[in-house]
């Protein structure tokens, strides 16, 4: 299968008062339609800038971003985005603010699809009947799941999330994670998941990139391969314990506190 | 029975108010020159209701003509320092210098340019007093614009505009209607600062004159409630608009 995003050697640098800072350096990431990929790193790596240049928002330095064998040059509404602080428009209602996208890639939907598509994935993940609710009578997490459909809403072939659970409790953070897999069974796209948590990572990717510190590199990619399986219970089988051990070490390498070939 | 204790409660606070204000000069036994009673203005009123009826309407369209250009002309000043860092940084001094002058000093002066242009005159200053508060509040508003919000739409390749109208102006709103309130209370002061400072027999201003040449005090005070009732009315207004375009932001209580 084709690869849908192709990362090709970008080196990106924030200009500062102090010179250049340089965050990526050579990064070359490739992942597989379909795929479900996950970037982690040490904190302040670079992982949010990945998002920027995947999303059109920003340019890198050099090197190219590849998307559906077409080279990213500015924003493209083929793109579905996340973030960890779910913003959510007050004004509107939760269905509103979901079908804000449509609002702005052209489609050619009437507005009575439009509505039952919104309606349709809000039931997929939970939130049948908040609707036509205000974003400030929802808790942190159902914010986070509308925020989700919102971003899928226009069919995008990519959705980039950039740490979407970081904000959340263990167990809804849990709970967002079996929304996930249950969001990835019904609609097609291929997912890149920033996030510092390695369990999250496993669970929920078919690949783990591990960068490493800034200026970040792809310093490890781990395939995981669990069966298909997507109960809770996955992440404490040894398979998933040896991966995330593995991860760990690379994490620690990352942070230059192991090097590699030591026990971790 | 919501809406009548909504309505109830202020108006019994009045009735307070004025019951108090009798008291007090009951039993001082003020004369009306010192101070006039509740019970003094009446008779002002009844005897020169045709008076209150088009001078109140000249101090009420002129302040409303000049909040509305102050709206116009202090939303767009706030869209330019709210969303260009450097216009930012250039226009805050020389607002916060216009603003700090007093405009009684400046009344004279728009008289003297613009001479014999009363309404022109009375608008502008109204207008001057009150725009300052609005570009502040739109300012703020646009430059606190969370990045993410920025970036859900240009994500999806939304042009800036787009983002304005969708995003930034919405949510600049409660800001702006907070600002709105305080803008409607300096208008009132700025067309009655053109109307009592440079006299030319209109509007409110020009009635509480003519109580003073002519030594009736009730009707000096009655003036002064008729203001404020006029200063009332116009901020119920903006509350009524607050609540269509803005009711979102209002959070409910408990």
């Amino acid at each position: 299968m084709a690869n849908l995003i192709d990362i090709k050697g970008v080196t990106h640098a924030y200009k500062t008062d102090n010179g250049p800072l340089p965050v990526l350096d050579d990064l070359n990431i490739s992942v597989p339609e379909g795929d479900f990929c996950a970037v982690v790193g040490p904190s302040g790596c670079g992982k949010s800038t990945l998002t920027k240049l995947v999303a059109g928002l920003m340019k890198p330095d050099q090197g190219e971003v590849w998307l559906h064998g077409e080279k990213v040059t500015s924003p493209r509404s083929t793109v579905g985005m996340a973030f960890q602080n779910p913003v959510m428009l007050e004004w509107r209602t939760i269905l509103q603010n979901v079908l804000l996208p449509l609002e702005i890639v052209p489609n050619k939907m009437t507005k009575k699809q439009k509505e039952e598509r919104g309606r349709e994935l809000l039931a997929l993940v939970g939130l049948e009947g908040f609707e036509d609710k205000r974003p400030s009578e929802l808790s942190g997490g159902m914010r986070q799941r509308a925020s989700l459909c919102r971003a899928i809403v226009h069919k995008p072939d990519v959705l980039i999330m950039d740490e979407p659970f970081g904000a959340l409790d263990a167990f809804t953070r849990e709970d967002l994670w079996q929304t996930m897999h249950a969001l990835r069974a019904e609609e097609p796209f291929t997912g890149v998941l920033i996030t510092h948590d390695l369990r999250e990572s496993v669970y929920l990717a078919d690949e783990v990139i591990v960068l490493s510190g800034r200026p970040a590199t792809t310093q490890h990619v781990e395939n995981v391969k669990l069966d298909g399986r997507t109960d809770l219970e996955v992440i404490y089988t040894p398979e998933a314990t040896e991966i995330l051990h593995r991860l760990r070490h690379q994490i620690e390498i990352a942070q230059g506190r192991a090097t590699d070939g030591e026990a971790a | 029975m919501k809406t009548f204790r909504k309505i109830a409660t202020p108006t019994i606070a009045i009735l307070i108010f004025l019951a108090f204000w009798e008291f007090i000069v009951w039993v001082n036994q003020w004369p009306n020159y010192k101070m006039a009673s509740p019970s003094d203005l009446i008779p002002a009123y009844t005897k020169y209701w045709n008076l209150f009826l088009i001078y109140g309407w000249q101090t009420l369209w002129r302040t409303v003509v000049g909040l509305l250009v102050a709206v116009v002309f202090g939303t767009l000043i706030g869209m330019i320092m709210g969303f260009s860092r450097t216009m930012r940084d250039a226009l805050y001094p020389l607002l916060v210098g216009f603003n700090a002058i007093p405009k009684a000093t400046v009344v004279p002066v728009i008289a003297l340019i613009l001479i014999g242009q009363h309404d022109l005159n009375t608008v502008l200053i109204a207008f001057m007093i009150s725009f300052f508060p609005i570009s502040v509040a739109v300012s703020i508003g646009l430059s606190t614009l969370e990045p993410e919000y920025r970036d859900i739409l240009r994500s999806l390749g939304a042009s800036k505009w787009t983002i304005f109208w969708k995003i930034a102006l919405p949510k600049t709103l409660p800001e702006f209607f907070g600002a709105l309130k305080v803008a409607v209370t300096l208008a009132f002061i700025g067309t009655n600062l053109m109307e009592i400072v440079e006299p030319h027999g209109k509007g409110l201003g020009h009635l509480f004159d003519s109580g003073k040449i002519n030594a009736d005090y009730p009707l000096m005070f009655a003036v002064l409630i008729a203001l404020a009732f006029l200063g009332i009315l116009l901020y119920y207004i903006v509350v009524a608009l607050e609540k269509i375009f803005a009711g979102w932001a209002e959070r409910p209580q408990g």
